[in-house]
């Protein structure tokens, strides 16, 4: 028997059902019975990174950083003291570093060994970041990857991948769009989506926001 | 898996798309962290059991059926879980789990349960992993490293955060990031050994035998036993 209780070499998972739903139900049941989980918390934390923790905290401290050149140059020094100011420094963002991207340099993120990701900035990474395809091919083929997103480089334009093999978490700041002088705060934060802030996209030009309804 | 061949294209997800693409990956990660918080295993461990799962499971699981392979691993490795308690699970609907039912007895760490009035504070607070250390810090910005062969050197076939595609490559520490717990030893419960960590950045072209672009360029975050001066 393939899940024989006694078989001390299969894995204990095993043991569980194999469809995932039952899988986790199962899991979640037995924790809970023995007084090992409270399902009142597994609600909150979901509640937290569907409603409360996700791009648009990531979107306001790089809106920020277009208006206000001080913020910007603390932003960039140290982030973690800027961050923890803006009580966004919690759980996958205990040390977070900012890279800024340039006319000369495009900065892209990915975890090859998992999928460590700014949490308190970005929220839970979208299933694509990931993916095996992802993890495997940023790091070797970059250009490519970033195609896939609708993005091309010119050659002049160096790209540096960020490989997040530690507890560094790293956040793009885009470059700011032309054309978006003495927008408000509110405004620029439109402009600046997930992926510009992973490095698979770039932010959004004032068109592009005028489409989805972004206003002066 | 950093550099591997034969991966299709990466389908992008639109940005308003759902956090949770079904209900049970939602519930897969809030079980996960909530056992976190029993203090039984590190973050290290954590992933070390995903990296452990068998190749087939490995290839075949969807990332949270990873997720959710490796923590019954763990729970039972640990202690807290038999495997008689996961094969009795009840996986039944309507023996769901928010139904409130006390536990039939009281779980030596249940005292240690997360409570859904502290989940905010947990995840607000997070786990900060540096730490002070007493090994010397022996790079600079801008010196030149080379990078040892890509193993766990205290427990054979051990966990490492040296990927395979970094071994044995020549770069330049970029900057500093103080003492870190290093991974190779905190995962196998050898204690936190905090060694300074760099970010060190290679050529496109030290890495891969076609670069796509000579001025293109990989940072990778490394401890210093990974490193050697050139």
């Amino acid at each position: 028997m393939p899940h024989d209780i006694d078989d001390p070499h299969s894995q204990p998972h095993s043991h569980l059902p194999s469809d995932p739903v039952l899988r986790v139900r199962a899991l979640e049941t037995i924790l809970t019975r023995k007084g090992l989980i409270d399902p009142a918390a597994l609600d909150e934390i979901i509640d937290t990174y569907e409603n409360h923790i996700g791009p648009q905290n990531g979107a306001r401290v790089v809106a920020r950083a277009w208006a206000e050149p001080e913020f910007r140059a603390a932003l960039l020094t140290d982030a973690d003291t800027v961050l923890a100011e803006l009580d966004l420094n919690g759980r996958q963002g205990e040390h977070v570093v900012v890279v800024e991207n340039t006319p000369a340099r495009h900065n892209m993120v990915v975890c090859t060994l998992c999928s460590c990701y700014p949490w308190p900035l970005l929220g839970i990474p979208p299933g694509w970041y990931k993916s095996d395809a992802y993890r495997a091919r940023a790091v070797r083929e970059p250009r490519k990857v970033l195609a896939e997103f609708g993005v091309t480089l010119p050659a002049e334009v160096a790209v540096r991948v960020w490989d997040s093999t530690a507890e560094v978490r790293y956040l793009v700041l885009p470059m700011r769009p032309a054309g978006t002088e003495g927008w408000s705060l509110e405004a620029l934060e439109r402009l600046v989506s997930r992926d510009s802030m992973i490095g698979t996209g770039l932010a959004l030009q004032p068109d592009d926001a005028a489409a989805r309804g972004a206003q002066r | 898996m950093g550099g591997r061949y034969g991966d299709g294209q990466i389908e992008p997800d639109a940005e308003d798309a759902p956090v949770f693409s079904e209900d049970w990956h939602a519930r897969a990660l809030a079980v996960t962290l909530a056992c976190g918080s029993l203090g039984q295993w590190n973050i290290d461990m954590s992933r070390h059991a995903r990296e452990r799962l068998s190749p087939v499971d490995y290839t075949r699981f969807s990332y949270y059926e990873k997720w959710m392979a490796a923590l019954a691993n763990l729970l039972v490795e640990q202690g807290v879980l038999s495997r008689e308690d996961l094969r009795d699970a009840p996986g039944i609907v309507s023996e769901g789990a928010s139904e409130g039912e006390p536990p039939a007895k009281a779980h030596p760490l249940s005292p240690r349960r997360l409570a859904a009035h502290k989940v905010a504070g947990v995840l607000a607070t997070g786990g900060p992993a540096d730490r002070a250390s007493a090994v010397e810090v022996r790079f600079q910005p801008g010196d030149r490293v080379r990078t040892r062969r890509s193993a766990n050197t205290l427990v054979d076939g051990g966990h490492t955060r040296l990927p395979t595609y970094a071994s044995a490559a020549q770069g330049v520490i970029l900057r500093q990031h103080g003492s870190h717990v290093l991974p190779d030893c905190n995962a196998h419960s050898l204690g936190e050994a905090p060694e300074p960590l760099y970010a060190v950045v290679f050529k496109a072209g030290a890495l891969w035998p076609h670069a796509e672009h000579p001025g293109d360029e990989v940072v990778l975050d490394l401890w210093q036993s990974y490193l050697e001066p050139v």
